[in-house]
């Protein structure tokens, strides 16, 4: 039960963030200069364009088609993208599983790589292996996804010959891991520096001390106090770092023709596709909530004493 | 004659002309690419101009007349004779019989009556509207005012007769996918947009949103022998440094060029001879507001095409990636005047224009523009230290392409630099500066010259084709006299070709367009 309210609280909770966005982003591409219009063709037709822009509300006050909008939205109609004609809803369902795949390798190549890189340079703080993860951590926290995309296509299409450089193909594992690679290095370096400091306080915390003068092992005190109180940390990062993929994936999507939501993201703004554009950004902040709801759900499972407050 | 300047270079031209030599080889993937952004508009041609849409539109599509690059003209392609009467306002069009949508059903007349009468829906704002509109009685149905386009009648199933309002080659206005011809029974379905079937030598299989389509060999195509390829795939690559990689990962067959990469390709011996160009019909410029004061007189617009050093900035900033401009029409234009030379570089004369205009200390100007590498920021920054030589001082105003679309169909500058279409028809070009063509049409500078208007409305009557092009070299002679903008360049497109396609056609009106069933690929390919 306390669960249940916890969720039902969270949730309306979200109503107002989404709201905010929703808002926010409306009046943003309300009031920027350019339309789909002119961006079509710089060959258009006065005639068409005229009529384009009746068809698509552009003429209509913005406070009527921001009412439109909200009611359609209402009822889960994210309307019909001024490019393609088609539902914006059937556009981002195509787009979201890529997107998914993306983000979540990212984040697994990240975490299984950074949090224990970052464990292994706390437990021995200042050595070889410290000095090194950091130092990695820094280059990757450092590096333009742009240009590390770029250099892992030469390496390992151009040079290696072991992956394709770019595409979906059949949007398996040889498709996927340059992409979800150039997207993870950098979370997977903050994931390191996060985790190492964490670690780094932990041992250094009164409990952990009363644990080693009770006698308990090393082995034991790092496994029960400074893993499990680490955890709690990480994953905030973790969380937080779910979001900022979901942006950081336009660049990567765009560099290596991934068919995702952040393609069509970069698309929608360019072309003033203002539905396209207010779908995919409410698509993604709707996922960055779930997932925040999700952690908090989290922390209860790995510290019982963190209950739904 | 349509001219063609196109141009394979170095070990290209000799290995092309070797394979070109060669008996077209059967089967193999065409695997092409699409530059212009992330993704495609629409499955639905009609919906959508962009360049990139027509990419794969020539592959699954076909209309009426098509862009024939040997001939520099639009040819029939789906009639097998065309007969001209009433004055030049009749076209009678005997189709081909041969002709199979995707679906297996034949194509006739009433196909191609059902897909104008479409793009004429003025609920619709579809974008091929402008080039229908000139058959008698289209604009009424985009008005509401009548059901069917008067214009058109079906003879019979295979005769159709297209009565014009004006006396124009509908061969310009029929070619490209915009008004690409549906099967009437199947475009009207909602699953069109989802599985498109046309006419053209490949059938849809795939659309991979953000990544690629995927195209088959449709076997009942009406040219015999024709596809060569068992299937096209274009895939969607908006980074020209990944297209690179790609091209020389061999990957892709084809890859669209940018300056730097030009320069890069020309100096290494293995990509080389691999380069395509061709002069396309773009024209670069500096449009100049007339209702600004300075700029309505003609000394001063004169004098900023002598004070810009035009060639320097081609050589080192577009990386020769371009044609010298002259006057509007480009190059590749039928009526482009090869005698013609373009505004020298000449600051004294520059300094002396103004002086006679009222302005020996010079003024100021905002010059609007988007951070386009070939014609934006790059290009305005190096121009300004020269316009300040004479005393011209610009301040510059960035703003994104789709904002300068808008800027420049209202009239909101003083000065703005662009990339505009002069092409395929110097009528149709050249009609952009007749005072009757509002400035959001074409007309941006809006220009205004009754003179012009003139010689440009006996081109229009002219019936002898000589007399025509005489007087719309006339037209543009006196375009570069009154120089309502600063002359740039002509764009220079350039594409990279993998050794082993072949039938690559040196399209002026978009290098990228490709009548796909004249490709093939050879044993090399890795793609074979």
């Amino acid at each position: 039960m306390p669960m249940l309210s916890f969720l039902i609280r969270r949730l309306l909770q979200s109503i107002p963030t989404v709201l905010a966005v929703v808002l926010l982003v409306f009046v943003l591409f309300s009031v920027v200069p350019g339309s789909i219009v002119s961006s079509m063709s710089d060959d258009a037709d006065p005639q068409v364009e005229l009529r384009l822009k009746q068809q698509l509300g552009l003429n209509d006050p913005v406070y009527v088609r921001f009412g439109t909008y909200i009611a359609k939205l209402a009822t889960g109609d994210f309307g019909t993208s001024f490019r393609t004609r088609e539902p914006v809803t059937a556009m981002i369902a195509k787009r979201a599983w890529p997107t998914l795949q993306l983000i979540f390798a990212a984040m697994a190549f990240s975490v299984v790589l950074g949090v224990p890189l970052g464990f292994i340079a706390a437990l021995r703080p200042g050595g070889l292996v410290d000095s090194a993860a950091m130092v990695l951590a820094v280059s990757g926290l450092s590096i333009a996804k742009f240009w590390l995309g770029l250099v892992l296509m030469y390496l390992f299409a151009l040079k290696l010959g072991w992956l394709p450089s770019f595409g979906y193909g059949d949007g398996g594992l040889k498709y996927l891991l340059l992409p979800a690679v150039t997207l993870g290095v950098s979370p997977m370096a903050l994931f390191a520096r996060t985790t190492r400091a964490a670690v780094l306080e932990i041992m250094t915390a009164d409990f952990v001390r009363t644990a080693r003068s009770k006698g308990m092992s090393e082995t034991r005190v790092v496994k029960w106090h400074v893993m499990r109180n680490a955890l709690v940390i990480i994953l905030t990062t973790v969380g937080l770092q779910f979001g900022g993929l979901m942006g950081q994936a336009v660049v990567v999507e765009k560099l290596f023709s991934w068919p995702g939501i952040g393609s069509l993201l970069v698309d929608s703004v360019l072309q003033r596709d203002i539905p396209a554009v207010q779908g995919s950004i409410l698509v993604v902040v709707l996922a960055f909530l779930a997932i925040n709801l999700l952690i908090d759900v989290l922390y209860g499972v790995i510290d019982p004493r963190i209950r739904y407050a | 004659m349509f001219r063609k300047i196109a141009i394979v270079t170095g070990l290209g031209l000799a290995l092309a002309g070797a394979a070109e030599a060669q008996t077209p080889r059967k089967g193999g993937t065409i695997r092409m690419t699409a530059p212009y952004g992330s993704s495609f508009t629409s499955l639905d041609i009609h919906t959508t101009q962009r360049a990139q849409d027509e990419i794969y539109a020539k592959a699954l599509h076909r209309s009426l007349y098509t862009w024939d690059s040997a001939e520099g003209k639009p040819v029939p392609e789906l009639a097998k004779e065309v007969t001209v009467s009433g004055g030049g306002l009749v076209y009678t069009f005997k189709l081909r019989d041969d002709a199979y949508f995707h679906n297996g059903r034949k194509m006739t007349a009433d196909d191609i009556i059902w897909s104008y009468n479409r793009i004429m829906d003025g609920t619709k704002a579809y974008p091929g509207a402008r080039f229908v509109r000139v058959i008698e009685g289209a604009a009424a149905v985009e008005k509401g005012q009548a059901k069917e386009i008067s214009g058109l009648k079906k003879i019979d199933d295979f005769t159709l007769e297209m009565k014009l309002t004006e006396k124009v080659d509908p061969g310009f206005y029929f070619f490209t996918a915009l008004t690409s011809i549906y099967p009437a029974d199947e475009g009207a379905k909602e699953s069109f947009i989802q599985h498109p079937i046309g006419l053209g030598p490949f059938k849809f299989v795939e659309h991979v949103p953000g990544s690629r389509i995927v195209l088959e060999r449709w076997e009942k195509f009406y040219k015999p022998g024709k596809p060569y390829a068992d299937k096209v795939i274009v895939s969607i690559m908006g980074e020209a440094a990944a297209r690179d990689v790609a091209f020389r990962n061999k990957e892709i067959d084809t890859s669209v060029l940018g300056p730097a990469q030009y320069v890069a390709y020309q100096a290494d011996p293995n990509l080389k001879g691999t380069i395509v160009e061709v002069a396309e019909v773009f024209t670069r410029y500096m449009g100049m507001n007339p209702a600004f004061k300075p700029f309505s007189d003609k000394r001063v617009r004169q004098a900023i095409n002598y004070a810009i050093d035009t060639d320097l900035i081609i050589s080192k900033l577009v990386k020769g990636k371009a044609y010298r401009a002259t006057s509007w029409l480009p190059l590749t234009s039928p009526a482009y005047d090869k005698a013609m030379k373009p505004y020298a570089y000449d600051p004294a004369k520059a300094k002396q224009l103004l002086t006679e205009a009222g302005y020996p200390q010079g003024f100021e100007f905002e010059w609007t523009t988007s951070q386009n590498e070939s014609w934006g920021l790059p290009i305005v920054s190096a121009v300004i230290p020269m316009l300040d030589k004479v005393g011209i001082k610009a301040k510059v105003k960035q703003v994104e392409t789709a904002v300068l679309a808008e800027v420049v169909r209202t009239g909101d500058y003083q000065a703005f630099i662009y990339s505009q279409q002069s092409g395929p028809d110097p009528l149709a070009a050249l009609k952009c500066f007749h005072s009757s063509t509002p400035q959001p049409a074409c007309n941006y500078m809006n220009f205004k010259n009754a003179d012009f208007d003139k010689i440009l409305d006996e081109a229009g009557q002219a019936d002898d084709a000589a007399k025509r092009t005489q007087l719309l070299q006339k037209a543009n002679a006196l375009l570069y006299e009154e120089a309502p903008v600063w002359f740039f360049n002509y764009n220079k497109a350039v594409m990279a070709v993998q050794p082993w396609l072949h039938g690559i056609q040196q399209n002026p009106t978009e290098l990228t367009h490709q009548n796909t069933e004249e490709l093939w690929v050879d044993e090399t390919s890795p793609a074979k």
